[in-house]
Protein backbone atom coordinates (compact mmCIF):
# COMPACT_ATOMS: atom_id res chain seq x y z
CA UNK A 1 0.00 0.00 0.00
CA UNK A 2 2.68 2.35 1.50
CA UNK A 3 4.77 1.90 -2.35
CA UNK A 4 1.97 2.07 -4.38
CA UNK A 5 1.05 5.35 -2.56
CA UNK A 6 4.52 6.44 -3.16
CA UNK A 7 4.77 5.32 -7.01
CA UNK A 8 1.39 7.39 -7.32
CA UNK A 9 3.38 10.24 -5.84
CA UNK A 10 6.04 9.96 -7.99
CA UNK A 11 3.66 9.52 -10.84
CA UNK A 12 1.88 12.42 -10.28
CA UNK A 13 5.39 14.39 -10.24
CA UNK A 14 4.80 13.76 -14.28
CA UNK A 15 2.89 16.58 -16.05
CA UNK A 16 2.28 14.30 -19.47
CA UNK A 17 0.74 11.29 -16.54
CA UNK A 18 -1.44 13.97 -14.56
CA UNK A 19 -3.00 15.02 -18.22
CA UNK A 20 -4.23 11.79 -19.03
CA UNK A 21 -5.23 10.37 -15.60
CA UNK A 22 -7.10 13.84 -15.28
CA UNK A 23 -8.92 13.25 -18.33
CA UNK A 24 -10.02 10.09 -17.45
CA UNK A 25 -11.44 11.34 -14.30
CA UNK A 26 -13.01 14.50 -15.68
CA UNK A 27 -16.60 12.89 -17.41
CA UNK A 28 -16.90 11.41 -13.96
CA UNK A 29 -16.31 14.39 -11.68
CA UNK A 30 -18.65 16.26 -14.45
CA UNK A 31 -21.30 13.77 -14.24
CA UNK A 32 -21.48 13.07 -10.14
CA UNK A 33 -21.04 16.47 -9.44
CA UNK A 34 -23.69 17.84 -11.55
CA UNK A 35 -26.22 15.09 -10.88
CA UNK A 36 -25.37 15.71 -6.83
CA UNK A 37 -25.88 19.33 -7.53
CA UNK A 38 -28.75 19.01 -9.31
CA UNK A 39 -30.62 16.74 -7.10
CA UNK A 40 -29.42 18.88 -3.88
CA UNK A 41 -30.43 22.26 -4.85
CA UNK A 42 -33.81 21.27 -6.17
CA UNK A 43 -34.33 19.12 -3.48
CA UNK A 44 -33.10 21.66 -1.13
CA UNK A 45 -34.88 24.85 -2.89
CA UNK A 46 -37.77 23.23 -3.65
CA UNK A 47 -38.80 20.19 -1.41
CA UNK A 48 -36.85 21.02 2.23
CA UNK A 49 -39.47 22.40 4.45
CA UNK A 50 -38.71 25.94 5.19
CA UNK A 51 -37.21 26.46 8.78
CA UNK A 52 -39.40 27.31 11.59
CA UNK A 53 -37.82 30.77 12.44
CA UNK A 54 -36.38 32.03 9.24
CA UNK A 55 -38.77 30.18 7.08
CA UNK A 56 -37.31 30.18 3.46
CA UNK A 57 -34.51 32.33 3.75
CA UNK A 58 -32.62 29.79 5.40
CA UNK A 59 -32.52 27.81 1.76
CA UNK A 60 -29.04 30.01 1.09
CA UNK A 61 -27.41 27.64 2.78
CA UNK A 62 -27.43 24.58 -0.23
CA UNK A 63 -25.13 27.72 -1.37
CA UNK A 64 -23.28 28.91 1.41
CA UNK A 65 -22.24 26.25 3.17
CA UNK A 66 -20.75 24.47 0.39
CA UNK A 67 -18.63 27.39 -1.01
CA UNK A 68 -17.92 28.26 2.58
CA UNK A 69 -16.00 24.63 3.27
CA UNK A 70 -14.65 24.24 -0.45
CA UNK A 71 -13.01 27.96 0.53
CA UNK A 72 -11.43 26.89 3.10
CA UNK A 73 -10.64 23.13 1.76
CA UNK A 74 -9.37 25.21 -1.26
CA UNK A 75 -6.67 27.38 0.48
CA UNK A 76 -5.45 23.90 2.52
CA UNK A 77 -4.85 22.31 -1.04
CA UNK A 78 -2.61 25.21 -1.45
CA UNK A 79 -0.73 24.95 1.62
CA UNK A 80 0.13 21.03 1.04
CA UNK A 81 0.67 21.93 -2.67
CA UNK A 82 2.83 24.58 -1.36
CA UNK A 83 5.22 22.37 0.96
CA UNK A 84 5.31 19.58 -1.55
CA UNK A 85 6.24 21.96 -3.87
CA UNK A 86 9.11 23.75 -1.53
CA UNK A 87 9.84 20.33 0.05
CA UNK A 88 10.51 17.67 -3.07
CA UNK A 89 10.90 20.80 -5.80
CA UNK A 90 7.98 19.08 -7.43
CA UNK A 91 6.80 21.84 -10.76
CA UNK A 92 3.53 20.45 -10.96
CA UNK A 93 2.46 21.21 -7.61
CA UNK A 94 3.52 25.29 -7.78
CA UNK A 95 1.17 24.66 -11.08
CA UNK A 96 -1.79 23.54 -9.29
CA UNK A 97 -1.34 26.80 -6.91
CA UNK A 98 -1.45 29.16 -9.34
CA UNK A 99 -4.21 27.14 -10.55
CA UNK A 100 -5.95 27.13 -7.52
CA UNK A 101 -5.99 30.77 -5.90
CA UNK A 102 -8.62 32.17 -8.37
CA UNK A 103 -10.60 29.55 -7.42
CA UNK A 104 -10.34 29.83 -3.93
CA UNK A 105 -11.31 33.75 -4.87
CA UNK A 106 -13.84 33.20 -6.32
CA UNK A 107 -15.80 30.92 -3.88
CA UNK A 108 -15.17 32.76 -0.45
CA UNK A 109 -16.61 35.37 -2.49
CA UNK A 110 -19.42 33.28 -3.38
CA UNK A 111 -19.17 32.51 0.44
CA UNK A 112 -19.34 35.77 1.62
CA UNK A 113 -22.00 37.48 -0.83
CA UNK A 114 -24.47 34.75 0.36
CA UNK A 115 -23.44 35.38 4.14
CA UNK A 116 -24.32 38.93 3.89
CA UNK A 117 -27.45 38.52 2.25
CA UNK A 118 -28.81 36.16 4.75
CA UNK A 119 -27.66 38.07 7.67
CA UNK A 120 -29.55 41.19 6.86
CA UNK A 121 -33.31 39.28 7.03
CA UNK A 122 -31.71 37.21 9.70
CA UNK A 123 -29.58 39.16 11.73
CA UNK A 124 -30.25 42.59 11.02
CA UNK A 125 -27.46 43.50 9.33
CA UNK A 126 -25.29 42.82 5.97
CA UNK A 127 -21.93 43.04 8.30
CA UNK A 128 -20.42 42.63 11.05
CA UNK A 129 -16.64 42.42 12.68
CA UNK A 130 -17.02 39.54 14.21
CA UNK A 131 -14.18 36.75 14.66
CA UNK A 132 -15.75 34.44 12.01
CA UNK A 133 -16.94 37.09 9.43
CA UNK A 134 -13.44 38.16 9.64
CA UNK A 135 -11.00 35.58 9.67
CA UNK A 136 -13.55 34.93 6.22
CA UNK A 137 -12.30 38.35 4.68
CA UNK A 138 -8.88 38.13 5.39
CA UNK A 139 -9.01 34.39 3.94
CA UNK A 140 -9.83 36.54 0.86
CA UNK A 141 -6.99 39.05 1.29
CA UNK A 142 -4.85 35.71 1.34
CA UNK A 143 -5.77 34.75 -1.91
CA UNK A 144 -5.45 37.77 -3.36
CA UNK A 145 -2.47 38.49 -2.04
CA UNK A 146 -1.22 34.82 -3.08
CA UNK A 147 -2.57 36.52 -6.70
CA UNK A 148 -0.84 39.58 -6.44
CA UNK A 149 2.78 38.19 -5.88
CA UNK A 150 2.27 35.80 -9.34
CA UNK A 151 1.43 39.15 -11.20
CA UNK A 152 3.82 41.05 -9.79
CA UNK A 153 6.69 39.36 -9.38
CA UNK A 154 8.01 38.25 -13.21
CA UNK A 155 10.80 35.57 -12.52
CA UNK A 156 8.42 33.31 -12.69
CA UNK A 157 10.31 30.95 -10.29
CA UNK A 158 11.15 33.62 -7.48
CA UNK A 159 7.10 33.94 -8.06
CA UNK A 160 6.10 30.47 -7.30
CA UNK A 161 8.25 29.75 -4.27
CA UNK A 162 6.82 33.60 -2.91
CA UNK A 163 2.95 32.27 -3.53
CA UNK A 164 3.51 28.76 -1.93
CA UNK A 165 5.60 30.51 1.17
CA UNK A 166 2.36 32.79 1.65
CA UNK A 167 -0.28 29.66 1.53
CA UNK A 168 1.73 27.57 3.57
CA UNK A 169 2.24 30.83 6.34
CA UNK A 170 -1.68 31.48 5.92
CA UNK A 171 -3.08 28.29 6.49
CA UNK A 172 -2.55 28.95 9.87
CA UNK A 173 -5.84 31.12 9.67
CA UNK A 174 -8.21 28.25 8.80
CA UNK A 175 -8.12 26.70 12.23
CA UNK A 176 -9.12 30.30 13.16
CA UNK A 177 -11.61 30.64 10.51
CA UNK A 178 -12.94 26.86 12.16
CA UNK A 179 -12.94 27.90 15.61
CA UNK A 180 -13.65 31.71 15.64
CA UNK A 181 -17.51 30.53 16.97
CA UNK A 182 -16.18 28.49 19.43
CA UNK A 183 -13.30 30.62 20.90
CA UNK A 184 -14.55 34.03 21.03
CA UNK A 185 -18.50 35.73 21.10
CA UNK A 186 -19.89 36.23 17.55
CA UNK A 187 -22.73 36.83 16.24
CA UNK A 188 -22.41 34.09 13.44
CA UNK A 189 -23.51 30.74 15.06
CA UNK A 190 -21.30 27.46 15.74
CA UNK A 191 -21.53 24.64 13.45
CA UNK A 192 -24.23 22.60 12.67
CA UNK A 193 -22.48 20.40 11.52
CA UNK A 194 -19.58 18.43 12.88
CA UNK A 195 -18.05 15.25 12.53
CA UNK A 196 -18.40 13.73 15.96
CA UNK A 197 -21.72 15.01 17.10
CA UNK A 198 -25.50 14.27 15.09
CA UNK A 199 -26.25 16.97 13.19
CA UNK A 200 -28.36 20.04 14.72
CA UNK A 201 -30.24 20.02 11.44
CA UNK A 202 -33.50 17.94 10.23
CA UNK A 203 -32.53 15.59 8.22
CA UNK A 204 -34.86 16.24 5.05
CA UNK A 205 -32.83 19.28 5.28
CA UNK A 206 -29.28 17.95 6.17
CA UNK A 207 -29.44 15.37 3.36
CA UNK A 208 -29.77 17.56 0.41
CA UNK A 209 -26.95 19.97 2.36
CA UNK A 210 -24.64 16.77 2.24
CA UNK A 211 -25.27 16.47 -2.02
CA UNK A 212 -24.44 19.99 -2.70
CA UNK A 213 -21.38 19.85 -0.66
CA UNK A 214 -19.99 17.01 -2.19
CA UNK A 215 -21.33 17.94 -5.41
CA UNK A 216 -19.72 21.36 -5.23
CA UNK A 217 -16.27 19.27 -4.40
CA UNK A 218 -16.49 17.58 -7.51
CA UNK A 219 -17.20 20.82 -9.52
CA UNK A 220 -14.83 22.54 -7.84
CA UNK A 221 -12.16 19.25 -8.80
CA UNK A 222 -13.43 19.66 -12.56
CA UNK A 223 -12.29 23.35 -12.44
CA UNK A 224 -8.90 23.26 -10.43
CA UNK A 225 -8.20 20.33 -13.20
CA UNK A 226 -9.32 22.18 -16.42
CA UNK A 227 -7.36 25.11 -15.09
CA UNK A 228 -4.21 22.94 -14.27
CA UNK A 229 -3.92 21.40 -17.87
CA UNK A 230 -4.17 24.41 -18.94
CA UNK A 231 -1.13 25.46 -16.98
CA UNK A 232 0.39 22.29 -18.00
CA UNK A 233 0.07 22.48 -21.61
CA UNK A 234 1.47 26.38 -21.52
CA UNK A 235 4.10 25.34 -19.87
CA UNK A 236 4.74 22.98 -21.79
CA UNK A 237 4.14 24.06 -24.82
CA UNK A 238 7.76 23.64 -26.47
CA UNK A 239 7.60 19.11 -25.48
CA UNK A 240 6.70 16.56 -28.31
CA UNK A 241 3.69 15.27 -26.25
CA UNK A 242 2.02 19.05 -26.18
CA UNK A 243 2.53 19.40 -29.47
CA UNK A 244 0.74 16.28 -30.49
CA UNK A 245 -2.06 16.70 -27.74
CA UNK A 246 -2.49 19.92 -29.43
CA UNK A 247 -1.68 19.19 -32.73
CA UNK A 248 -0.23 22.76 -32.89
CA UNK A 249 3.23 23.20 -33.76
CA UNK A 250 5.44 26.16 -32.50
CA UNK B 1 14.11 10.84 2.80
CA UNK B 2 16.98 13.32 0.65
CA UNK B 3 18.85 14.54 3.28
CA UNK B 4 18.21 17.99 1.72
CA UNK B 5 14.38 18.02 1.37
CA UNK B 6 14.09 16.92 4.99
CA UNK B 7 16.33 19.68 5.81
CA UNK B 8 13.81 22.27 3.83
CA UNK B 9 11.00 20.21 5.31
CA UNK B 10 12.37 20.66 9.10
CA UNK B 11 12.61 24.76 8.07
CA UNK B 12 9.00 24.74 6.91
CA UNK B 13 7.67 23.14 9.56
CA UNK B 14 10.00 25.21 12.33
CA UNK B 15 8.76 28.30 10.53
CA UNK B 16 4.73 27.52 10.53
CA UNK B 17 5.56 25.95 14.16
CA UNK B 18 6.76 29.30 15.43
CA UNK B 19 4.26 31.75 13.20
CA UNK B 20 1.83 29.49 14.71
CA UNK B 21 2.62 30.42 18.01
CA UNK B 22 3.30 33.87 17.38
CA UNK B 23 -0.15 34.51 16.62
CA UNK B 24 -1.69 32.13 19.07
CA UNK B 25 -0.39 34.43 21.28
CA UNK B 26 -1.42 37.32 19.80
CA UNK B 27 -4.92 36.34 19.76
CA UNK B 28 -4.72 35.52 23.27
CA UNK B 29 -3.83 39.00 24.34
CA UNK B 30 -6.24 40.51 22.10
CA UNK B 31 -9.43 38.22 23.45
CA UNK B 32 -11.19 41.12 25.05
CA UNK B 33 -11.05 42.53 22.27
CA UNK B 34 -12.24 40.34 19.54
CA UNK B 35 -15.17 39.20 21.34
CA UNK B 36 -18.07 40.61 19.52
CA UNK B 37 -20.22 41.42 22.52
CA UNK B 38 -19.98 41.57 26.98
CA UNK B 39 -22.23 39.24 28.57
CA UNK B 40 -24.54 40.40 31.34
CA UNK B 41 -22.06 38.94 34.00
CA UNK B 42 -19.11 40.90 32.70
CA UNK B 43 -21.70 43.95 32.75
CA UNK B 44 -22.44 42.89 36.20
CA UNK B 45 -19.15 42.90 37.35
CA UNK B 46 -18.29 46.15 36.36
CA UNK B 47 -15.78 45.02 33.32
CA UNK B 48 -17.69 47.53 30.69
CA UNK B 49 -16.79 51.12 30.70
CA UNK B 50 -19.95 53.31 31.19
CA UNK B 51 -20.73 55.65 28.53
CA UNK B 52 -18.88 54.02 25.84
CA UNK B 53 -20.35 52.58 23.11
CA UNK B 54 -20.42 48.47 23.02
CA UNK B 55 -22.11 45.94 22.73
CA UNK B 56 -24.16 43.45 25.41
CA UNK B 57 -25.44 40.00 24.13
CA UNK B 58 -27.41 37.15 25.77
CA UNK B 59 -30.78 35.54 25.58
CA UNK B 60 -34.28 37.60 25.88
CA UNK B 61 -35.52 36.34 29.25
CA UNK B 62 -39.16 35.26 28.88
CA UNK B 63 -41.41 37.29 29.74
CA UNK B 64 -39.66 40.56 29.89
CA UNK B 65 -40.76 42.54 26.97
CA UNK B 66 -42.70 45.59 27.04
CA UNK B 67 -43.20 47.73 24.75
CA UNK B 68 -44.55 51.07 24.82
CA UNK B 69 -48.54 52.09 23.64
CA UNK B 70 -47.64 55.00 21.71
CA UNK B 71 -43.54 54.86 20.74
CA UNK B 72 -41.45 52.21 19.49
CA UNK B 73 -40.03 52.15 23.14
CA UNK B 74 -38.94 48.29 23.60
CA UNK B 75 -37.81 47.29 27.05
CA UNK B 76 -36.78 43.40 27.53
CA UNK B 77 -33.81 42.16 29.79
CA UNK B 78 -31.42 39.53 28.45
CA UNK B 79 -29.45 36.97 30.11
CA UNK B 80 -26.29 34.53 30.40
CA UNK B 81 -27.97 32.35 32.78
CA UNK B 82 -25.98 33.89 35.46
CA UNK B 83 -26.76 37.72 35.41
CA UNK B 84 -29.76 40.30 33.62
CA UNK B 85 -29.51 43.36 32.34
CA UNK B 86 -32.16 45.17 31.44
CA UNK B 87 -31.93 46.95 27.11
CA UNK B 88 -33.73 49.45 25.90
CA UNK B 89 -34.74 50.24 22.42
CA UNK B 90 -36.41 52.76 20.28
CA UNK B 91 -36.79 51.60 16.87
CA UNK B 92 -37.81 48.42 14.79
CA UNK B 93 -36.56 44.82 16.18
CA UNK B 94 -35.29 42.12 13.88
CA UNK B 95 -38.04 39.74 12.46
CA UNK B 96 -36.19 36.99 14.36
CA UNK B 97 -36.22 38.98 17.84
CA UNK B 98 -38.63 36.77 20.22
CA UNK B 99 -38.39 36.15 23.70
CA UNK B 100 -35.95 33.78 24.52
CA UNK B 101 -33.85 34.49 21.16
CA UNK B 102 -30.32 35.38 21.59
CA UNK B 103 -29.55 38.57 20.32
CA UNK B 104 -26.62 41.12 20.19
CA UNK B 105 -27.18 44.79 20.97
CA UNK B 106 -25.01 47.76 20.74
CA UNK B 107 -25.44 51.20 22.69
CA UNK B 108 -24.18 52.52 25.79
CA UNK B 109 -24.71 51.16 29.82
CA UNK B 110 -26.28 54.34 31.78
CA UNK B 111 -25.75 55.55 35.42
CA UNK B 112 -28.72 53.11 36.36
CA UNK B 113 -27.33 49.81 34.72
CA UNK B 114 -29.72 50.64 31.97
CA UNK B 115 -27.98 49.42 28.33
CA UNK B 116 -29.49 52.09 25.97
CA UNK B 117 -29.28 50.18 22.34
CA UNK B 118 -28.69 52.01 19.47
CA UNK B 119 -29.09 48.99 17.12
CA UNK B 120 -30.38 45.46 17.99
CA UNK B 121 -30.03 42.50 16.16
CA UNK B 122 -30.65 38.86 16.24
CA UNK B 123 -28.49 35.85 16.81
CA UNK B 124 -29.57 32.78 15.12
CA UNK B 125 -28.36 29.50 16.73
CA UNK B 126 -27.05 26.30 14.88
CA UNK B 127 -30.52 24.42 14.88
CA UNK B 128 -32.60 24.05 11.95
CA UNK B 129 -35.93 22.51 11.50
CA UNK B 130 -39.26 22.47 9.77
CA UNK B 131 -42.35 24.19 12.03
CA UNK B 132 -44.09 20.76 12.22
CA UNK B 133 -41.05 19.68 14.39
CA UNK B 134 -41.23 22.60 16.93
CA UNK B 135 -45.04 22.53 17.03
CA UNK B 136 -44.98 18.74 17.98
CA UNK B 137 -42.27 19.39 20.05
CA UNK B 138 -44.24 22.00 21.76
CA UNK B 139 -47.15 19.68 21.91
CA UNK B 140 -44.89 16.94 23.74
CA UNK B 141 -43.78 19.65 26.11
CA UNK B 142 -47.35 20.90 26.61
CA UNK B 143 -48.75 17.05 27.11
CA UNK B 144 -45.77 16.24 29.62
CA UNK B 145 -47.01 19.24 32.13
CA UNK B 146 -50.83 18.74 31.54
CA UNK B 147 -49.69 14.68 32.57
CA UNK B 148 -47.74 15.93 35.50
CA UNK B 149 -50.60 18.26 36.81
CA UNK B 150 -52.62 15.52 36.67
CA UNK B 151 -50.74 13.09 38.06
CA UNK B 152 -50.46 16.06 41.14
CA UNK B 153 -54.02 15.70 41.43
Amino acid sequence: MWNYLKRLYHKMGSPKWFYDISNKWLPWLIGVGCLLMGVGLVWGLAYAPADYLQGNSFRIIYIHVPAAIVAQSCYMLMAVAGLVAMVWRMKIAFWVMRAAAPIGVSVTAIALFTGAIWGKPTWGTWWVWDARLTSMLILLFLYFGVIALYNAIEDDELANKAGAILSIVGVINIPIIKYSVEWWNTLHQPATITLTKKPTMAPEMFIPLVLTIVGFYCWFAVWLILRTQNEILWRERRTKWVQQVTNHVL
Amino acid sequence: MHPQRKQRLLIILFVLAGIGIAVGLMLYALKENINLFYTPTQMANGEVPADRLVRAGGLVVVGSLQRDPNSLLATFKVTDGVAEVTIQYSGILPDLFREGQGIVAMGKLNAQGVFIASEVLAKHDEKYMPPEVTHALEQAHKDGKQDLESARD
